[in-house]
């Protein structure tokens, strides 16, 4: 009944560094990053996409880390939320939604954290529109948005250098 | 009158403690912690919404290697009429015990029926499809008429609510209130109107999902980790479904990840109790995302008949409220709250509530925001809004003639004191939003809410650090921001920083007992008890600061952090680096059952516009006015006022639980339980309204759920000023406001 | 059972190979439809074979005559690729809604395809610009019209050996565009309860020389509705022309009731759409022209 779980090793860069890790052929990123890499800031909110609180990326792009196998990260690139502050420094994200409250309880946060980065490196200047839309695979139950939102664009403000 | 006038710190908005974490990843929630040495559990659950189960045969499970344990409902206790907790909180062990786990009957689809602990969560999982389970299938009801009439299938042959001594049925509870003489009143009414309405059972839809781990040694003291708005409450929850005494049990709060009332409760936790007691090892258990939706939560669904009767000269003079509420499988006695609230907005010397709570098989509902009110309210507020439009009077001219405030008595009997509500509707008079012209094809809704907001029991401990640093202890979780406030209180009555104060959520055996951060109570009532602590440092430190100078320690004055007399002066970090020398650690710790709340009261205005060819509704505008008393942290306030308001958006628009025939949840997920995401919405404009509370030191009101009460009607309101249609039934989707244009 | 093998080829062939031997095999492009099938118990594959370190599969070529999709490229590589969203606006209109900013970076047109949802955004958009679909078998290759690789819900053309390799869009002529409407109660994160994808052309003289209209959420598979372009054959487009289009659409929709929406509601809004989307298409014709 019990079979022998066949793992496989995985090679890719997390954070910035090399590492190796074994998954079973159809675990999940998410799984693996926070019970074998034990980077339990990527949060599982559904597991099936929906959320968005398991939010990484994976060599620059934005996917939810339930959606991905663990597999398919050989010889990636993968960035977590405890990859996104410079050392002691945080990101202008990071910065600017501890500044505006734009969390309460703080689940959808990571996911919040690196879908925004994703969004400001993609677009500089975003419109408020925008922001809504490539935000809108995260969910959030307790905010509303709003305090979120305006980080997100406050954080976009301080990345161009204080220009509008 | 409030001690405090004028205030250094209180209503700044600085970086809250725990946000750092929060932002890096560092916080850990319920699923985050794992035990050395942890089997995962995993939950049989029942196929079936109404069924005998006539029997269990774990064997086959308990017989794959890797499997650890096995548990059913027998490994519970067996409740008898036991009551547990109080206030908001209360609940008959016979209702809990089966939310935890069925023993002998199903009443609801994905009712747990065994438990299994395995070394994997996988094989877990593959063991829990081993266990055998031979049930009997009954008939289904999930529909409130249908429980209430002569053929239903009765939930519980023995139970009999009062008034009803021998006829089985599916009434849960009846409860019934009159003040004055309504139907005489009615008589002398110039206009009356009589509608009822209707909203869809919800849910909370918390993003995490409910997690736990729990540990059992030799010595059966329990170890339990779990993300929860009341750790103590998981402790006697706890206790009194497994039998283990509460001194034994111990808990540890970990971060949360929302709750909104649907954490006052436990499902997992003695679940993972029992397991590890039983293996030996410890055990930890996280919902699957599905469950969440089909076995925890739900908030109840109702119809309301509201009939109110107003004079020309627009008094409101006599109301009739009648609610039908769902109570799930269980008694949670949804329709009581209502009975005694639904119109305390308005003053009414005639009128009658009753509210009945009827069985059906769907999960037990369970708090959620100000429950209750928010579905009772979207039908006196339609009501009242159309009654302004029969008198012609403009709807928050005639919520102002008709507002309740200082001295005016609710249907509980009580008078309020010093209320904010018609400030609010001031405002919302005077504000941009109401002032401003709706734009073409858009329709705008006004409406109020109200509510109680709880007192309850809190604890705090005050331990002043040798550097001149503070931490401290309180047994509240943090939902939303409460160890920000917590801090910005003791550094107003210390006169240290902010950041010199280090609040923490400390575990049952760290702190006094505390109730659950719910009913809008923690700022005010553990902040009550944070408050005394540090008047309690200030004094003493006053005290050690007069023995020093040798003066009467009554001519010791406390100001911005350092004890004065003349112009001697010891500071805050003095005293407490001196501490060992001058009488020994300062620590304080006080505990109280509050009484100091007051009821909160909110306004909103929200512009609507309808696709008239799509049926489908974008709000376009929204502001959402409240009476916080004080707003220690503005922030976390317009927090509360934001995301309730848009709880309201989505239960008024979309969310909506779907049962099939035989009773399962045909949207158990946030593909298909549509809650608002960030394109839905436009910014949601709060304004903080402050009438001081008169019975706290900082005049502070509960906050969280007033603001999930006035959406529904307001933006019903708007919807009809969109389309010239009344709906009176939620939600409002596209395919039901086409049906309703169609028919117009 | 769980997923006992992950391959991963690198060429058409050893794709072939991975499938050959009789074992349960998914094809795994973006993932976002398998992964969830495989949690929620509807997708129970022994091996994994992910097409995406498979060069032909995951490029966009684009060519005098027309463009090439692989089957695996993302919606997100596809949106952001130089030629294909202002060739086909409604297209990227639709891979853009099949879901969040993550889905997006992960699904493909291909995989959105082969998944076979009557509710996928991209088929009618495809179908609409009269894609055809390139399949590799056993015996080598076939080419199938994307309206005709649906066969059922959730069910496509393809045996269980044969691999769809790229969808081929013949490029716009000039005076052509398309678009893509669909009707969900959220703004994203959403199952269309009704989608409508047309492409038109229009002559300077503002006569529609062709048009293909395809509905979706509104039959088992989505439709192309020959009727409803022929009503707009010659016409000026006026409104004559596309109430007989509307009226075509919905007579050939056949809808069910289901959570996400009524029949009668779907049936009235997929016109409602399918006439949006042509004032669209035609919109940007408008704007090309001038
Ligand atoms: S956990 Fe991955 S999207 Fe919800
Ligand atoms: S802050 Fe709680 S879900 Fe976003």
């Amino acid at each position: 009944m019990n079979k022998p779980l066949n793992k496989m090793a995985v090679q890719a860069t997390i954070n910035g560094e090399s590492k190796a890790f074994l998954c079973s052929p159809g675990q999940v990123l998410a799984e693996v990053l926070r019970d074998e890499l034990e980077l339990i800031g990527t949060k599982i909110g559904c597991n099936t996409g929906d959320c968005g609180a398991c939010s990484v990326l994976v060599d620059d792009r934005l996917v939810c880390s339930c959606l991905v196998l663990a597999a398919e990260v050989e010889g990636k690139s993968v960035l977590t939320v405890e990859g996104v502050a410079n050392g002691g420094e945080l990101h202008p994200v990071q910065q600017k939604l501890l500044e505006h409250g734009g969390l309460q309880c703080g689940i959808c946060t990571p996911g919040v954290v690196i879908a925004a980065k994703a969004l400001l490196e993609h677009n500089p200047y975003p419109t408020e529109e925008q922001a809504r839309y490539w935000l809108a695979g995260n969910l959030c139950r307790c905010t509303g948005y709003d305090k979120i939102i305006r980080a997100v664009l406050d954080a976009a403000k301080t990345m161009r250098g204080g220009a509008a | 009158m409030n001690a405090y006038q004028e205030f250094k710190i209180i209503g700044s908005r600085p970086i809250r403690p725990d946000g750092l974490d929060k932002v890096t990843g560092r916080a850990r929630y319920g699923a985050d912690l794992n035990m050395q040495g942890q089997l995962y559990g995993h939950v049989v659950r029942s196929p079936h919404a109404h069924a005998v189960i006539q029997s269990i045969d774990c064997s086959k499970a308990l017989a794959m290697e890797g499997v650890l344990a096995v548990m059913t409902g027998d490994d519970l206790v067996k409740p008898g009429n036991e009551m547990l907790g109080s206030g908001e909180g209360a609940m008959a062990l016979k209702d809990l015990v089966p939310m935890v786990m069925s023993q002998g009957k199903v009443l609801f689809h994905s009712q747990a029926v065994a438990a299994v602990a395995a070394t994997s969560p996988e094989l877990a999982a593959e063991a829990s499809e081993a266990v055998e389970v031979a049930y009997e299938v009954l008939p289904v009801v999930t529909d409130l008429h249908k429980a209430l009439a002569a053929d239903a299938p009765i939930l519980h042959d023995d139970r009999f609510p009062d008034g009803y001594p021998d006829e089985p049925t599916n009434l849960a509870t009846h409860i019934s209130l009159t003040v004055g003489d309504p139907d005489a009143a009615f008589e002398k009414a110039d206009v009356v109107i009589e509608q009822t309405y209707s909203v869809p059972m919800c849910h909370q839809g918390y993003i995490e999902p409910h997690a736990c781990v729990a540990r059992a040694d030799a010595a059966g003291r329990v170890d339990l980790w779990c993300c929860t708005q009341g750790h103590f409450a998981v402790r006697h929850y706890t206790s009194a479904v497994t039998g283990i005494d509460a001194g034994k049990i111990k808990v540890t709060a970990s971060e949360i990840g929302g709750g909104f009332g649907g954490k006052t409760t436990v499902y997992l936790e003695p679940l993972a109790v029992v397991l590890a007691q039983k293996s030996g090892r410890p055990v930890k258990m996280v919902m699957d995302r599905g469950d969440v939706f089909r076995a925890t939560g739900p908030a109840p669904g109702a119809e309301t008949k509201v009939k109110l009767g107003a004079t020309c000269d627009g008094k409101l003079v006599a109301a009739d409220v009648e609610c039908l509420m769902d109570s799930g499988a269980y008694n949670g006695n949804p329709a009581g709250i209502p009975a005694f609230m639904a119109t305390a907005c308005y003053k009414l010397k005639d009128a009658r509530s009753t509210g009945r709570s009827v069985y059906t098989n769907k999960p037990k509902i369970h708090a959620y925001r100000a429950p209750s009110i928010p579905q009772v309210t979207l039908g006196v507020e339609l009501a009242i809004t159309e009654l302004a439009a029969e008198l012609g009077i403009d709807p928050i001219e005639f919520r102002l003639m008709n507002a309740v405030e200082e001295g005016d008595a609710n249907m509980m009997g009580a008078s309020y004191k010093r209320i904010g509500l018609r400030e609010c509707l001031e405002v919302a008079r005077n504000h941009g939003h109401y002032k401003s012209a709706v734009a073409e094809g858009a329709g705008r809704g006004v409406a109020m809410g109200y509510w109680i907001n709880a007192g309850m029991q809190s604890s705090a401990t005050l331990n002043v650090i040798a550097d001149g640093h503070v931490s401290i202890l309180t047994g509240s979780p943090d939902i939303g921001g409460s160890r920000a406030s917590m801090a910005l209180m003791a550094s107003e009555v210390l006169g240290i920083p902010f950041e010199h104060i280090h609040p923490q959520v400390a575990a049952t055996d760290s702190v006094g007992h505390t109730d659950v951060t719910g009913g809008s109570r923690t700022t005010l009532a553990t902040g009550q008890a944070v408050i005394q602590a540090a008047e309690q440092c200030v004094a003493e430190m006053c005290r050690r600061a007069a023995a020093e100078w040798e003066v009467e320690p009554g001519l010791v004055s406390w100001s911005q952090g350092a004890a004065h007399y003349g112009d001697q002066s010891l500071t805050f970090e003095d005293l407490a680096g001196r501490a060992g020398a001058m009488g020994g650690p300062l620590t304080f710790s006080t505990s109280l059952t509050s009484t100091s709340t007051a009821p909160g009261f909110g306004v909103h205005i929200c512009d609507a516009e309808v696709d008239k060819e799509t049926g489908r509704t974008t709000i376009t505008r929204y502001t959402a006015i409240q009476d916080a008393g004080k707003a220690i942290h503005p922030d976390y306030v317009e927090g509360q006022m934001q995301g309730g308001a848009v709880q309201g958006i989505g239960w008024a628009l979309n969310e909506e639980y779907l049962y099939s025939d035989e009773g399962a949840l045909e949207n158990p997920g946030f593909l298909d339980y549509r809650i608002p995401v960030a394109s839905d919405l436009p910014f949601i404009n709060a304004v903080i309204v402050e009438v001081p509370n008169p019975l706290h030191p900082f005049g502070v009101k509960g906050v969280g759920e007033v603001p999930i009460v006035p959406p529904m009607p307001a933006i019903a309101e708007a919807v009809y000023q969109s389309t010239g249609v009344r709906f009176r039934d939620l939600p409002l989707n596209p395919p039901k406001i086409l049906a309703a244009l169609a028919n117009s | 059972m769980a997923v006992q093998e992950f391959v991963s080829p690198t060429s058409l062939s050893e794709a072939q190979q991975a499938v050959g031997d009789g074992t349960a095999s998914s094809w795994l492009a973006g993932g976002t439809d398998l992964l969830v099938g495989i949690r929620l118990g509807a997708r129970d594959p022994a091996r994994v074979i992910d097409l995406k370190q498979i060069p032909e599969l995951t490029a966009i070529q684009v060519d005098e005559t027309a463009v090439r999709i692989g089957a695996a490229a993302s919606a997100f590589d596809v949106l952001h690729n130089s030629d294909v969203p202002s060739q086909f606006p409604g297209l990227a209109e639709a891979l853009n809604l099949i879901g969040s900013t993550q889905i997006t970076g992960r699904c493909s047109a291909g995989g959105n395809l082969c998944n076979a949802s009557p509710a996928a955004d991209s088929i009618p958009a495809l179908i609409a610009n009269g894609a055809k679909c390139r399949i590799l078998g056993p015996d080598g290759e076939r080419t199938l019209a994307v309206e005709d690789f649906v066969v059922g819900p959730n069910q496509n053309a393809l045996a269980s050996s044969e691999l769809l390799i790229e969808l081929i869009l013949p490029r716009p002529t000039p005076g052509t565009s398309d678009a893509y409407l669909r009707l969900t109660p959220r703004t994203e994160m959403d199952i269309a309860v009704a989608g409508a994808g047309v492409s038109i052309t229009m002559d300077e003289s503002g006569e529609c020389t062709a048009a293909r209209i395809a509905i979706g959420a509104v039959a088992p598979t989505a439709l192309l509705v020959e009727a409803a372009a022929e009503a707009l054959m010659g016409s000026q487009l006026d409104q004559t022309a596309i109430d007989a289009a509307v009226a075509a659409v919905r007579a050939a929709a056949r809808p069910i009731c289901d959570k996400r929406g009524t029949a009668e509601y779907r049936i009235h809004v997929v016109g409602v759409l399918a006439s949006r989307a042509l004032a669209n298409a035609r919109a940007r014709i408008k704007k090309a022209h001038s």
